[in-house]
């Protein structure tokens, strides 16, 4: 215990004694938050890492990666993501960050990892799902955030690539793929047409590029047949498996045996750890007096 | 100890303290903990940076994807307030793998920061002619108009002609497709305004060319003129030939 203690309560960064990193944090308290012991949660230092996303925090709304490190919107994400499951979150730290976010979206519709970058399903999703998390998405153009995103889709692969004219990538099943739940709980919101019972893309030949294509016989998944295992690749073609089998009416490929927890899409943690983490994170910020964090 | 060792081998600033970091750099290129430590030596001992130039560049040759070596470059930059090299370094990236995500944000950066952008228009049609599929290409002079020009109705038309020279040549090609739909969308334009583009979509159709581009570019723009019927059997056709978007398909019909 002792030794987990030291890799995730303090820095969060890529190791111990290094500088702590958003994407760092934003993995080590996901990875906290998908165990099922309130205690885990405990080892987390709210102060400290509150105090990390405000100096993260740029004037022009945007997020640095680290100290005198990179800027892009990944950042946002990341400390929307953590600063929200953990009650963190205040006015101050996403000051002008949507109105920076909705820069990023490119004349292809999708989201870039700055303004003027090329539109990019990673980028696309943390834009999204920050904006989701800051209650701030009519700043975008969502109708050509939605063509973009159907058309990523590959029609023979069924996968979904990653920019216009490049190649399939299993990852991409869940950043490509997550963006289509993100929109229909914004186009929810208003009186639409949606068929609510699915996604707006082709579940089934997504769940079968990942079955057929992506997993490695030894175990794993991976990027595309050929390309050898990682545990990023495994990570995000079984989290875009969850989402292309849990629309409101569930659609599992091959055998019942295949249907795999559901993950929540803003947080891609297991759906029924992410209740538990709000209501615990709310009762650490009451004690505290803090305001509670309201979410949907 | 070694922590406190560690320190003042930074502030102090030594050549040991630059190998050391060189050597960690060249064991794992991602660790942006040690680019940083390098930074504040490089800062401390005061260096001329050229060699720190050529430096960068060799790793970006070795490991063109790491996040950290193009950062660095950056700082670099901003220390020297020297872009001269950039564009060179970018387009022999490019070179390589002409879609190299970090090459391209590097070189807008130092475009916009340096006002460079004499040449880029021809660096985009050579590499255009060179692949008119690369997206990234087309991305870039969204980019280059958008710094340097206002897209009102003249620059939308011109750019719609230079768009349309392409779909002529790959009528199957999204990026084209992309652009030609993406400064109308995006810059609150509707299609009437631009009688030559939907003649030429019209044309395209009329000598039987088949592209789901081409049905769903004309589909929004019978849709936008009240034509909904046509644009109906435009879905129809939509959703036989690109039937991995059928919802989609669907979900347009449903909006006429």
């Amino acid at each position: 215990k002792q030794w987990y203690q030291r890799r995730v309560a303090i820095t969060a960064g890529g190791n111990v004694n290094q500088l702590p990193h958003l994407a760092t944090t934003y993995a080590a308290v996901s990875a906290v938050f998908s165990l099922d012991h309130e205690e885990c949660y405990e080892l987390i230092n709210r102060e400290n890492l509150k105090r990390f996303l405000l100096a993260m925090h740029n004037n022009d709304g945007s997020f640095t990666m680290h100290l005198d490190g990179e800027v892009d919107v990944r950042g946002a994400y990341c400390a929307a993501v953590v600063s929200t499951l953990c009650s963190i979150k205040s006015d101050e730290m996403f000051h002008n960050t949507a109105q920076w976010i909705a820069q990023c979206q490119t004349y292809e519709g999708g989201f870039g990892s700055r303004p003027g970058t090329e539109a990019h399903g990673g980028y696309t999703y943390c834009a999204l799902a920050a904006l989701i998390l800051l209650g701030e998405t009519r700043c975008i153009n969502l109708p050509l955030l939605l063509d973009w995103a159907c058309h990523r889709q590959m029609r023979f692969e069924g996968g979904f690539q990653g920019r216009t004219n490049k190649l399939v990538d299993g990852c991409y099943s869940f950043w490509q793929g997550g963006i289509f739940p993100l929109i229909h709980h914004i186009l929810e919101g208003e009186k639409s047409t949606l068929d609510r019972s699915s996604w707006l893309f082709h579940q089934q030949a997504l769940q079968e590029f990942i079955l057929y294509c992506c997993q490695c016989p030894s175990g794993g998944l991976v990027d595309k047949p050929g390309k050898s295992r990682d545990f990023y690749h495994s990570c995000y073609c079984l989290s875009g498996l969850s989402l292309a089998q849990h629309s409101r009416e569930k659609v599992v490929v091959g055998d019942a045996a295949n249907l795999i927890k559901p993950t929540h899409p803003v947080f891609n943690v297991v759906l029924e750890n992410v209740e538990k983490v709000l209501v615990w994170s709310a009762s650490q910020s009451k004690t505290n007096g803090n305001k509670i964090v309201e979410n949907d | 100890k070694q922590w406190y060792q560690r320190r003042v081998a930074i502030t102090a600033g030594s050549e040991r303290a630059l190998k050391l970091t060189t050597d960690a750099i060249d064991l794992n290129t991602a660790n942006y903990t040690v680019w940083h430590y390098r930074r504040e030596i490089l800062k401390a001992l005061k260096c001329d940076l050229e060699d720190e130039f050529r430096f960068t560049a060799q790793v970006i040759e070795s490991q063109p994807k790491s996040y950290q070596v193009w950062h660095h470059r950056r700082c670099l930059i901003q220390m020297t307030k020297d872009p001269s090299r950039e564009l060179g370094l970018t387009e022999s990236t490019l070179s390589d793998d002409a879609k190299n995500y970090h090459a391209w944000d590097h070189r807008q950066w130092v475009l916009e920061q340096y006002g460079l952008w004499d040449g880029e228009f021809d660096y985009i049609e050579m590499l255009l002619q060179r692949d008119l599929r690369n997206n990234s290409a087309w991305n870039h002079r969204y980019f280059v108009v958008n710094s340097t020009d206002k897209w009102n109705h003249e620059t939308v038309k011109k750019e719609l002609e230079y768009a349309a020279k392409y779909i002529r040549k790959a009528p199957n090609n999204e990026s084209s497709w992309n652009y030609a739909n993406g400064i109308i969308k995006k810059n609150k334009f509707s299609y009437d305004e631009f009688p030559e583009f939907i003649d030429f979509c019209i044309k395209l159709d009329e000598d039987k060319i088949l592209s789901p581009f081409l049905y769903s570019t004309l589909a929004d723009i019978y849709q936008a003129s009240g034509k909904s019927k046509r644009a109906h059997e435009l879905y129809e056709k939509l959703k036989e030939c690109d039937s991995i978007r059928e919802k989609y398909w669907i979900y347009k019909q449903n909006l006429l």
